[in-house]
């Protein structure tokens, strides 16, 4: 495959959001957020996520996973975000799974990855510290102690950190920081367990109802079996993880903003102002038209960054930023705009296009604004 | 497999031993062989290769052999472009007629016609021009008045058509007429004429730019044989329609997509600066990244678009996005440019400014057409609105 599905591919994209469409409606979300469910996410939602093999889809079959391939995940991410379902995909299954596959000892993959394929614990990856995404700016110490590591520090917008089994945690064991587009030096990957003593995991109340928590390392032992990777090693393997985080978050975008467009192009077809349906206004069906446009060109930087990632490009990162940033203005222009064209009815609670909305700027800020990127873009392209 | 394997090794046999060195060169625009009748190419070698070409017919790979074209199909025709790719084999020819008319003359034309024009196509023997606009009529084109009333065998064509794109150079002219003035689409015929008939006159208009690559024409009691009309009479507006699609998609994927990209960040560092091998400004190289990500993302829509019609046959939406998309990303990165430049991308000519800065300064105002020129960014959005998103006119 390039930039167009296979037959293979379009199927599991028919039975996800057959699925998606059956067990997780916008109005499943909806009830999670009313219950003010403090796990952000459903568990039996999860279990049946977790049956279609969903939660197995990157790791190898001899670890129980069904190693579907990266396009295969991005195609079911982008069917969860046109309903805005929340799942530990990303975290979890993206962020955490591609850790340890990438990296993990043979020992963390058969501690690890047959329960992640199947659904039965949980990762998280703890990677920022400000308000903002930068991995090359981490300074959380991990220092010597015996024959292991103690961990300080805290973690900041750690996507479903508090319910997390085991969070990788990028800390640095030397070096200084770096640049957007350079591998950081000094950094190492650490798995540690949700419960160790003197991690404290916060819940975040963000305005999408996720979880981006706060995570506080006090003097927490680990031992020398808890490096992923190698010691001082971990720069690149943390963008490697990362790039897969941000080309899996733009395909859930991808589904969101389509989802959004269709909303706001039937209510261009439906609501009537003037005695005329408002989509008949040439002011709306321009700014409608060059919606479609950005997603058009949207949907052709995340196939290729999915299909790079895949294929481990030698430019996989440069369009994994494209994809991340493209995505981020056109998720944003999108449901602005849907809002805008709803009118008054945009503005209420009860319609969806809001919760399209506060997603929207949640995940655009998520792995990356559309700055960091353009930035990431242009040290990685030499300018 | 085999036989396309046979195919490559003649296809580069026949191109090192007819190919010259020279056309095997990066290209001037001054060097860009239009053909036709008044052809005068600087160098000799451009007439020999397009020549040579031409009588292959591999100026047009894929059309039928019986009108002089290559009869390849698809993957030969891909072989061919990859050959000539890898031997940076300068196109032999440029021409609204393979382009344009072409193509509507396969689809159109009688069996008669298709012989006497696409031959000398494919030879680049003709160089057309496209009689389409109208001082009254632009984005408005079937508002378009030049009338075409019958006199016996011939039709006798009075009017005046404008941003005739090079009509002091061409040979012949492929025209909008009105033959029925009492309806509007349905009263337009498409017909062509040869530009040295009697009462045709040009007037090159001069641009912005400094250039004048677009004409005012005038028809005063031109004569023209009604075997000439392409279509049925009162037939001519399905067929422009089905022309300027074949121009939208070369105006924004060949005409200007594709170089789009070179040199944008250099020429930025040697004007801004540079530090650490960044460009200096922070807002400057921000900028420099949104516009260089919209041409990758661009490019590979492109890309997408071309791998969906193999895959499924028919062209998907994205397609229609082409023309808008492309114009303002060509027009924002000359105004980046220009900005990036300072005073020198403002130069009008002479020894204050280098020929890098001169050329960015006249393509930045060449831009401005790209957004006008078949089919304004406004039209192209209402044609998204209406034919892709289903959005309806005022009932």
């Amino acid at each position: 495959m390039g930039l167009v599905l296979t037959e293979e591919q379009t199927l599991l994209r028919d039975s996800a959001r057959d699925f998606i469409q059956d067990k997780s409606p916008v109005s499943a979300f909806r009830a999670l957020r009313d219950a003010g469910n403090e796990d952000g996410y459903s568990k039996e939602l999860w279990q049946g996520m977790a049956e279609m093999g969903w939660a197995g889809m990157l790791i190898p079959e001899e670890h129980g996973g069904l190693d579907f391939g990266f396009q295969g995940m991005g195609i079911v991410m982008e069917e969860a975000g046109r309903t805005l379902t929340a799942s530990p995909l990303l975290a979890s299954v993206v962020l955490g799974g591609s850790a340890i596959v990438l990296a993990g000892s043979d020992a963390q993959e058969k501690d690890i990855l047959p329960k992640l394929a199947t659904g039965e614990i949980l990762l998280a990856l703890a990677v920022d510290e400000g308000a903002h995404h930068a991995p090359e700016r981490i300074m959380m110490s991990a220092t010597r102690d015996g024959d292991g590591f103690v961990l300080n520090g805290e973690k900041t917008a750690v996507l479903d950190g508090h319910i997390a089994d085991k969070v990788i945690v990028a800390a640095r064991t030397s070096g200084t920081p770096s640049q957007p587009g350079v591998t950081p030096e000094g950094l190492t990957l650490f798995v540690v367990d949700g419960d160790a003593q003197g991690l404290t995991k916060t819940r975040r109340d963000m305005v999408d109802h996720r979880n981006s928590d706060t995570l506080t390392f006090d003097n927490v032992r680990v031992s020398a079996d808890a490096v992923l990777g190698g010691v001082d090693e971990g720069g690149h393997l943390l963008n490697m993880v990362l790039d897969r985080g941000r080309v899996a978050l733009a395909a859930e975008m991808l589904g969101s903003m389509s989802q959004v467009f269709q909303l706001t192009l039937d209510y261009l077809k439906e609501r009537r102002q003037f005695g005329q349906l408002i989509g008949s206004f040439q002011s709306l069906q321009h700014r409608a038209a060059h919606m479609f446009s950005e997603i058009e060109l949207s949907k052709s930087a995340v196939l290729a960054a999915l299909t790079a990632i895949e294929e481990d490009k030698a430019n996989a990162s440069q369009l994994a930023s494209l994809a991340k940033a493209v995505v981020n203005e056109a998720y944003h222009l999108i449901s602005k705009e849907g809002v805008q064209m709803h009118g008054g009815i945009g503005m209420t609670d009860e319609h969806d296009i809001g919760f399209y909305l506060k997603r929207a700027r949640v995940t655009e800020h998520a792995l990356g604004s559309t700055k960091y990127h353009r930035a990431r873009y242009a040290d990685l392209s030499g300018y | 497999m085999a036989t396309h394997d046979a195919f490559r090794e003649e296809t580069c046999a026949w191109l090192e031993e007819n190919c010259p060195a020279s056309m095997r060169t990066p290209m001037a625009e001054d060097e860009v062989m239009w053909g036709g009748r008044k052809a005068d190419p600087k160098n000799p070698d451009s007439k020999l290769w397009l020549d040579r070409m031409g009588a292959q017919g591999w100026t047009a790979p894929m059309w039928p052999k019986e009108y002089g074209g290559g009869g390849l199909n698809k993957e030969e025709n891909k072989v061919l472009q990859e050959e000539l790719g890898r031997i940076k084999a300068r196109p032999p020819l440029f021409s609204f007629g393979l382009w344009m008319l072409g193509p509507v003359l396969l689809e159109y034309a009688t069996e008669e016609q298709k012989q006497q024009f696409l031959p000398q196509i494919v030879r680049g023997e003709i160089r057309w021009c496209q009689g389409y606009s109208e001082p009254g009529a632009g984005s408005d084109l079937a508002g378009l008045q030049t009338r075409a009333i019958e006199d016996g065998d011939d039709y006798v064509i009075n009017g005046q058509k404008v941003w005739t794109s090079y009509a002091n150079y061409a040979d012949w002219i492929f025209c909008l007429v009105r033959t029925d003035t009492s309806t509007k689409h349905e009263g337009i015929s498409f017909i062509l004429f040869d530009m040295e008939t009697e009462g045709v006159t040009t007037k090159p208009i001069k641009l912005i730019s400094g250039s004048s690559p677009f004409c005012e024409t005038f028809f005063d009691d031109v004569r023209v044989p009604k075997s000439q009309m392409v279509g049925r009479l009162n037939g001519g507006w399905e067929i422009a329609k089905k022309l300027l699609q074949h121009e939208r998609t070369n105006i924004s994927s060949g005409g200007f997509g594709a170089s789009a990209s070179a040199g944008l960040e250099q020429l930025v560092k040697d004007h801004v600066g540079e530090e650490g091998g960044r460009i200096a400004d922070p807002l400057m190289r921000d900028r420099v990244a949104k516009q260089k990500m919209t041409e990758h993302a661009f490019s590979l829509t492109v890309r997408r678009a071309t791998e969906e019609a193999k895959a499924g046959g028919e062209v998907g939406a994205a397609s229609s996005i082409f023309k808008y998309v492309g114009a303002e990303m060509n027009k924002s990165r000359y105004e980046l440019l220009v900005e990036a430049l300072g005073d020198q991308g403002l130069g009008w000519e002479g020894d204050g400014f280098n020929s890098d800065e001169l050329n960015v300064t006249r393509q930045w105002l060449r831009s401005k057409a790209n957004s006008i020129e078949g089919g304004t960014t406004e039209i192209n959005l209402n044609v998204v609105a209406k034919r892709v998103l289903g959005l309806r006119d005022h009932q």
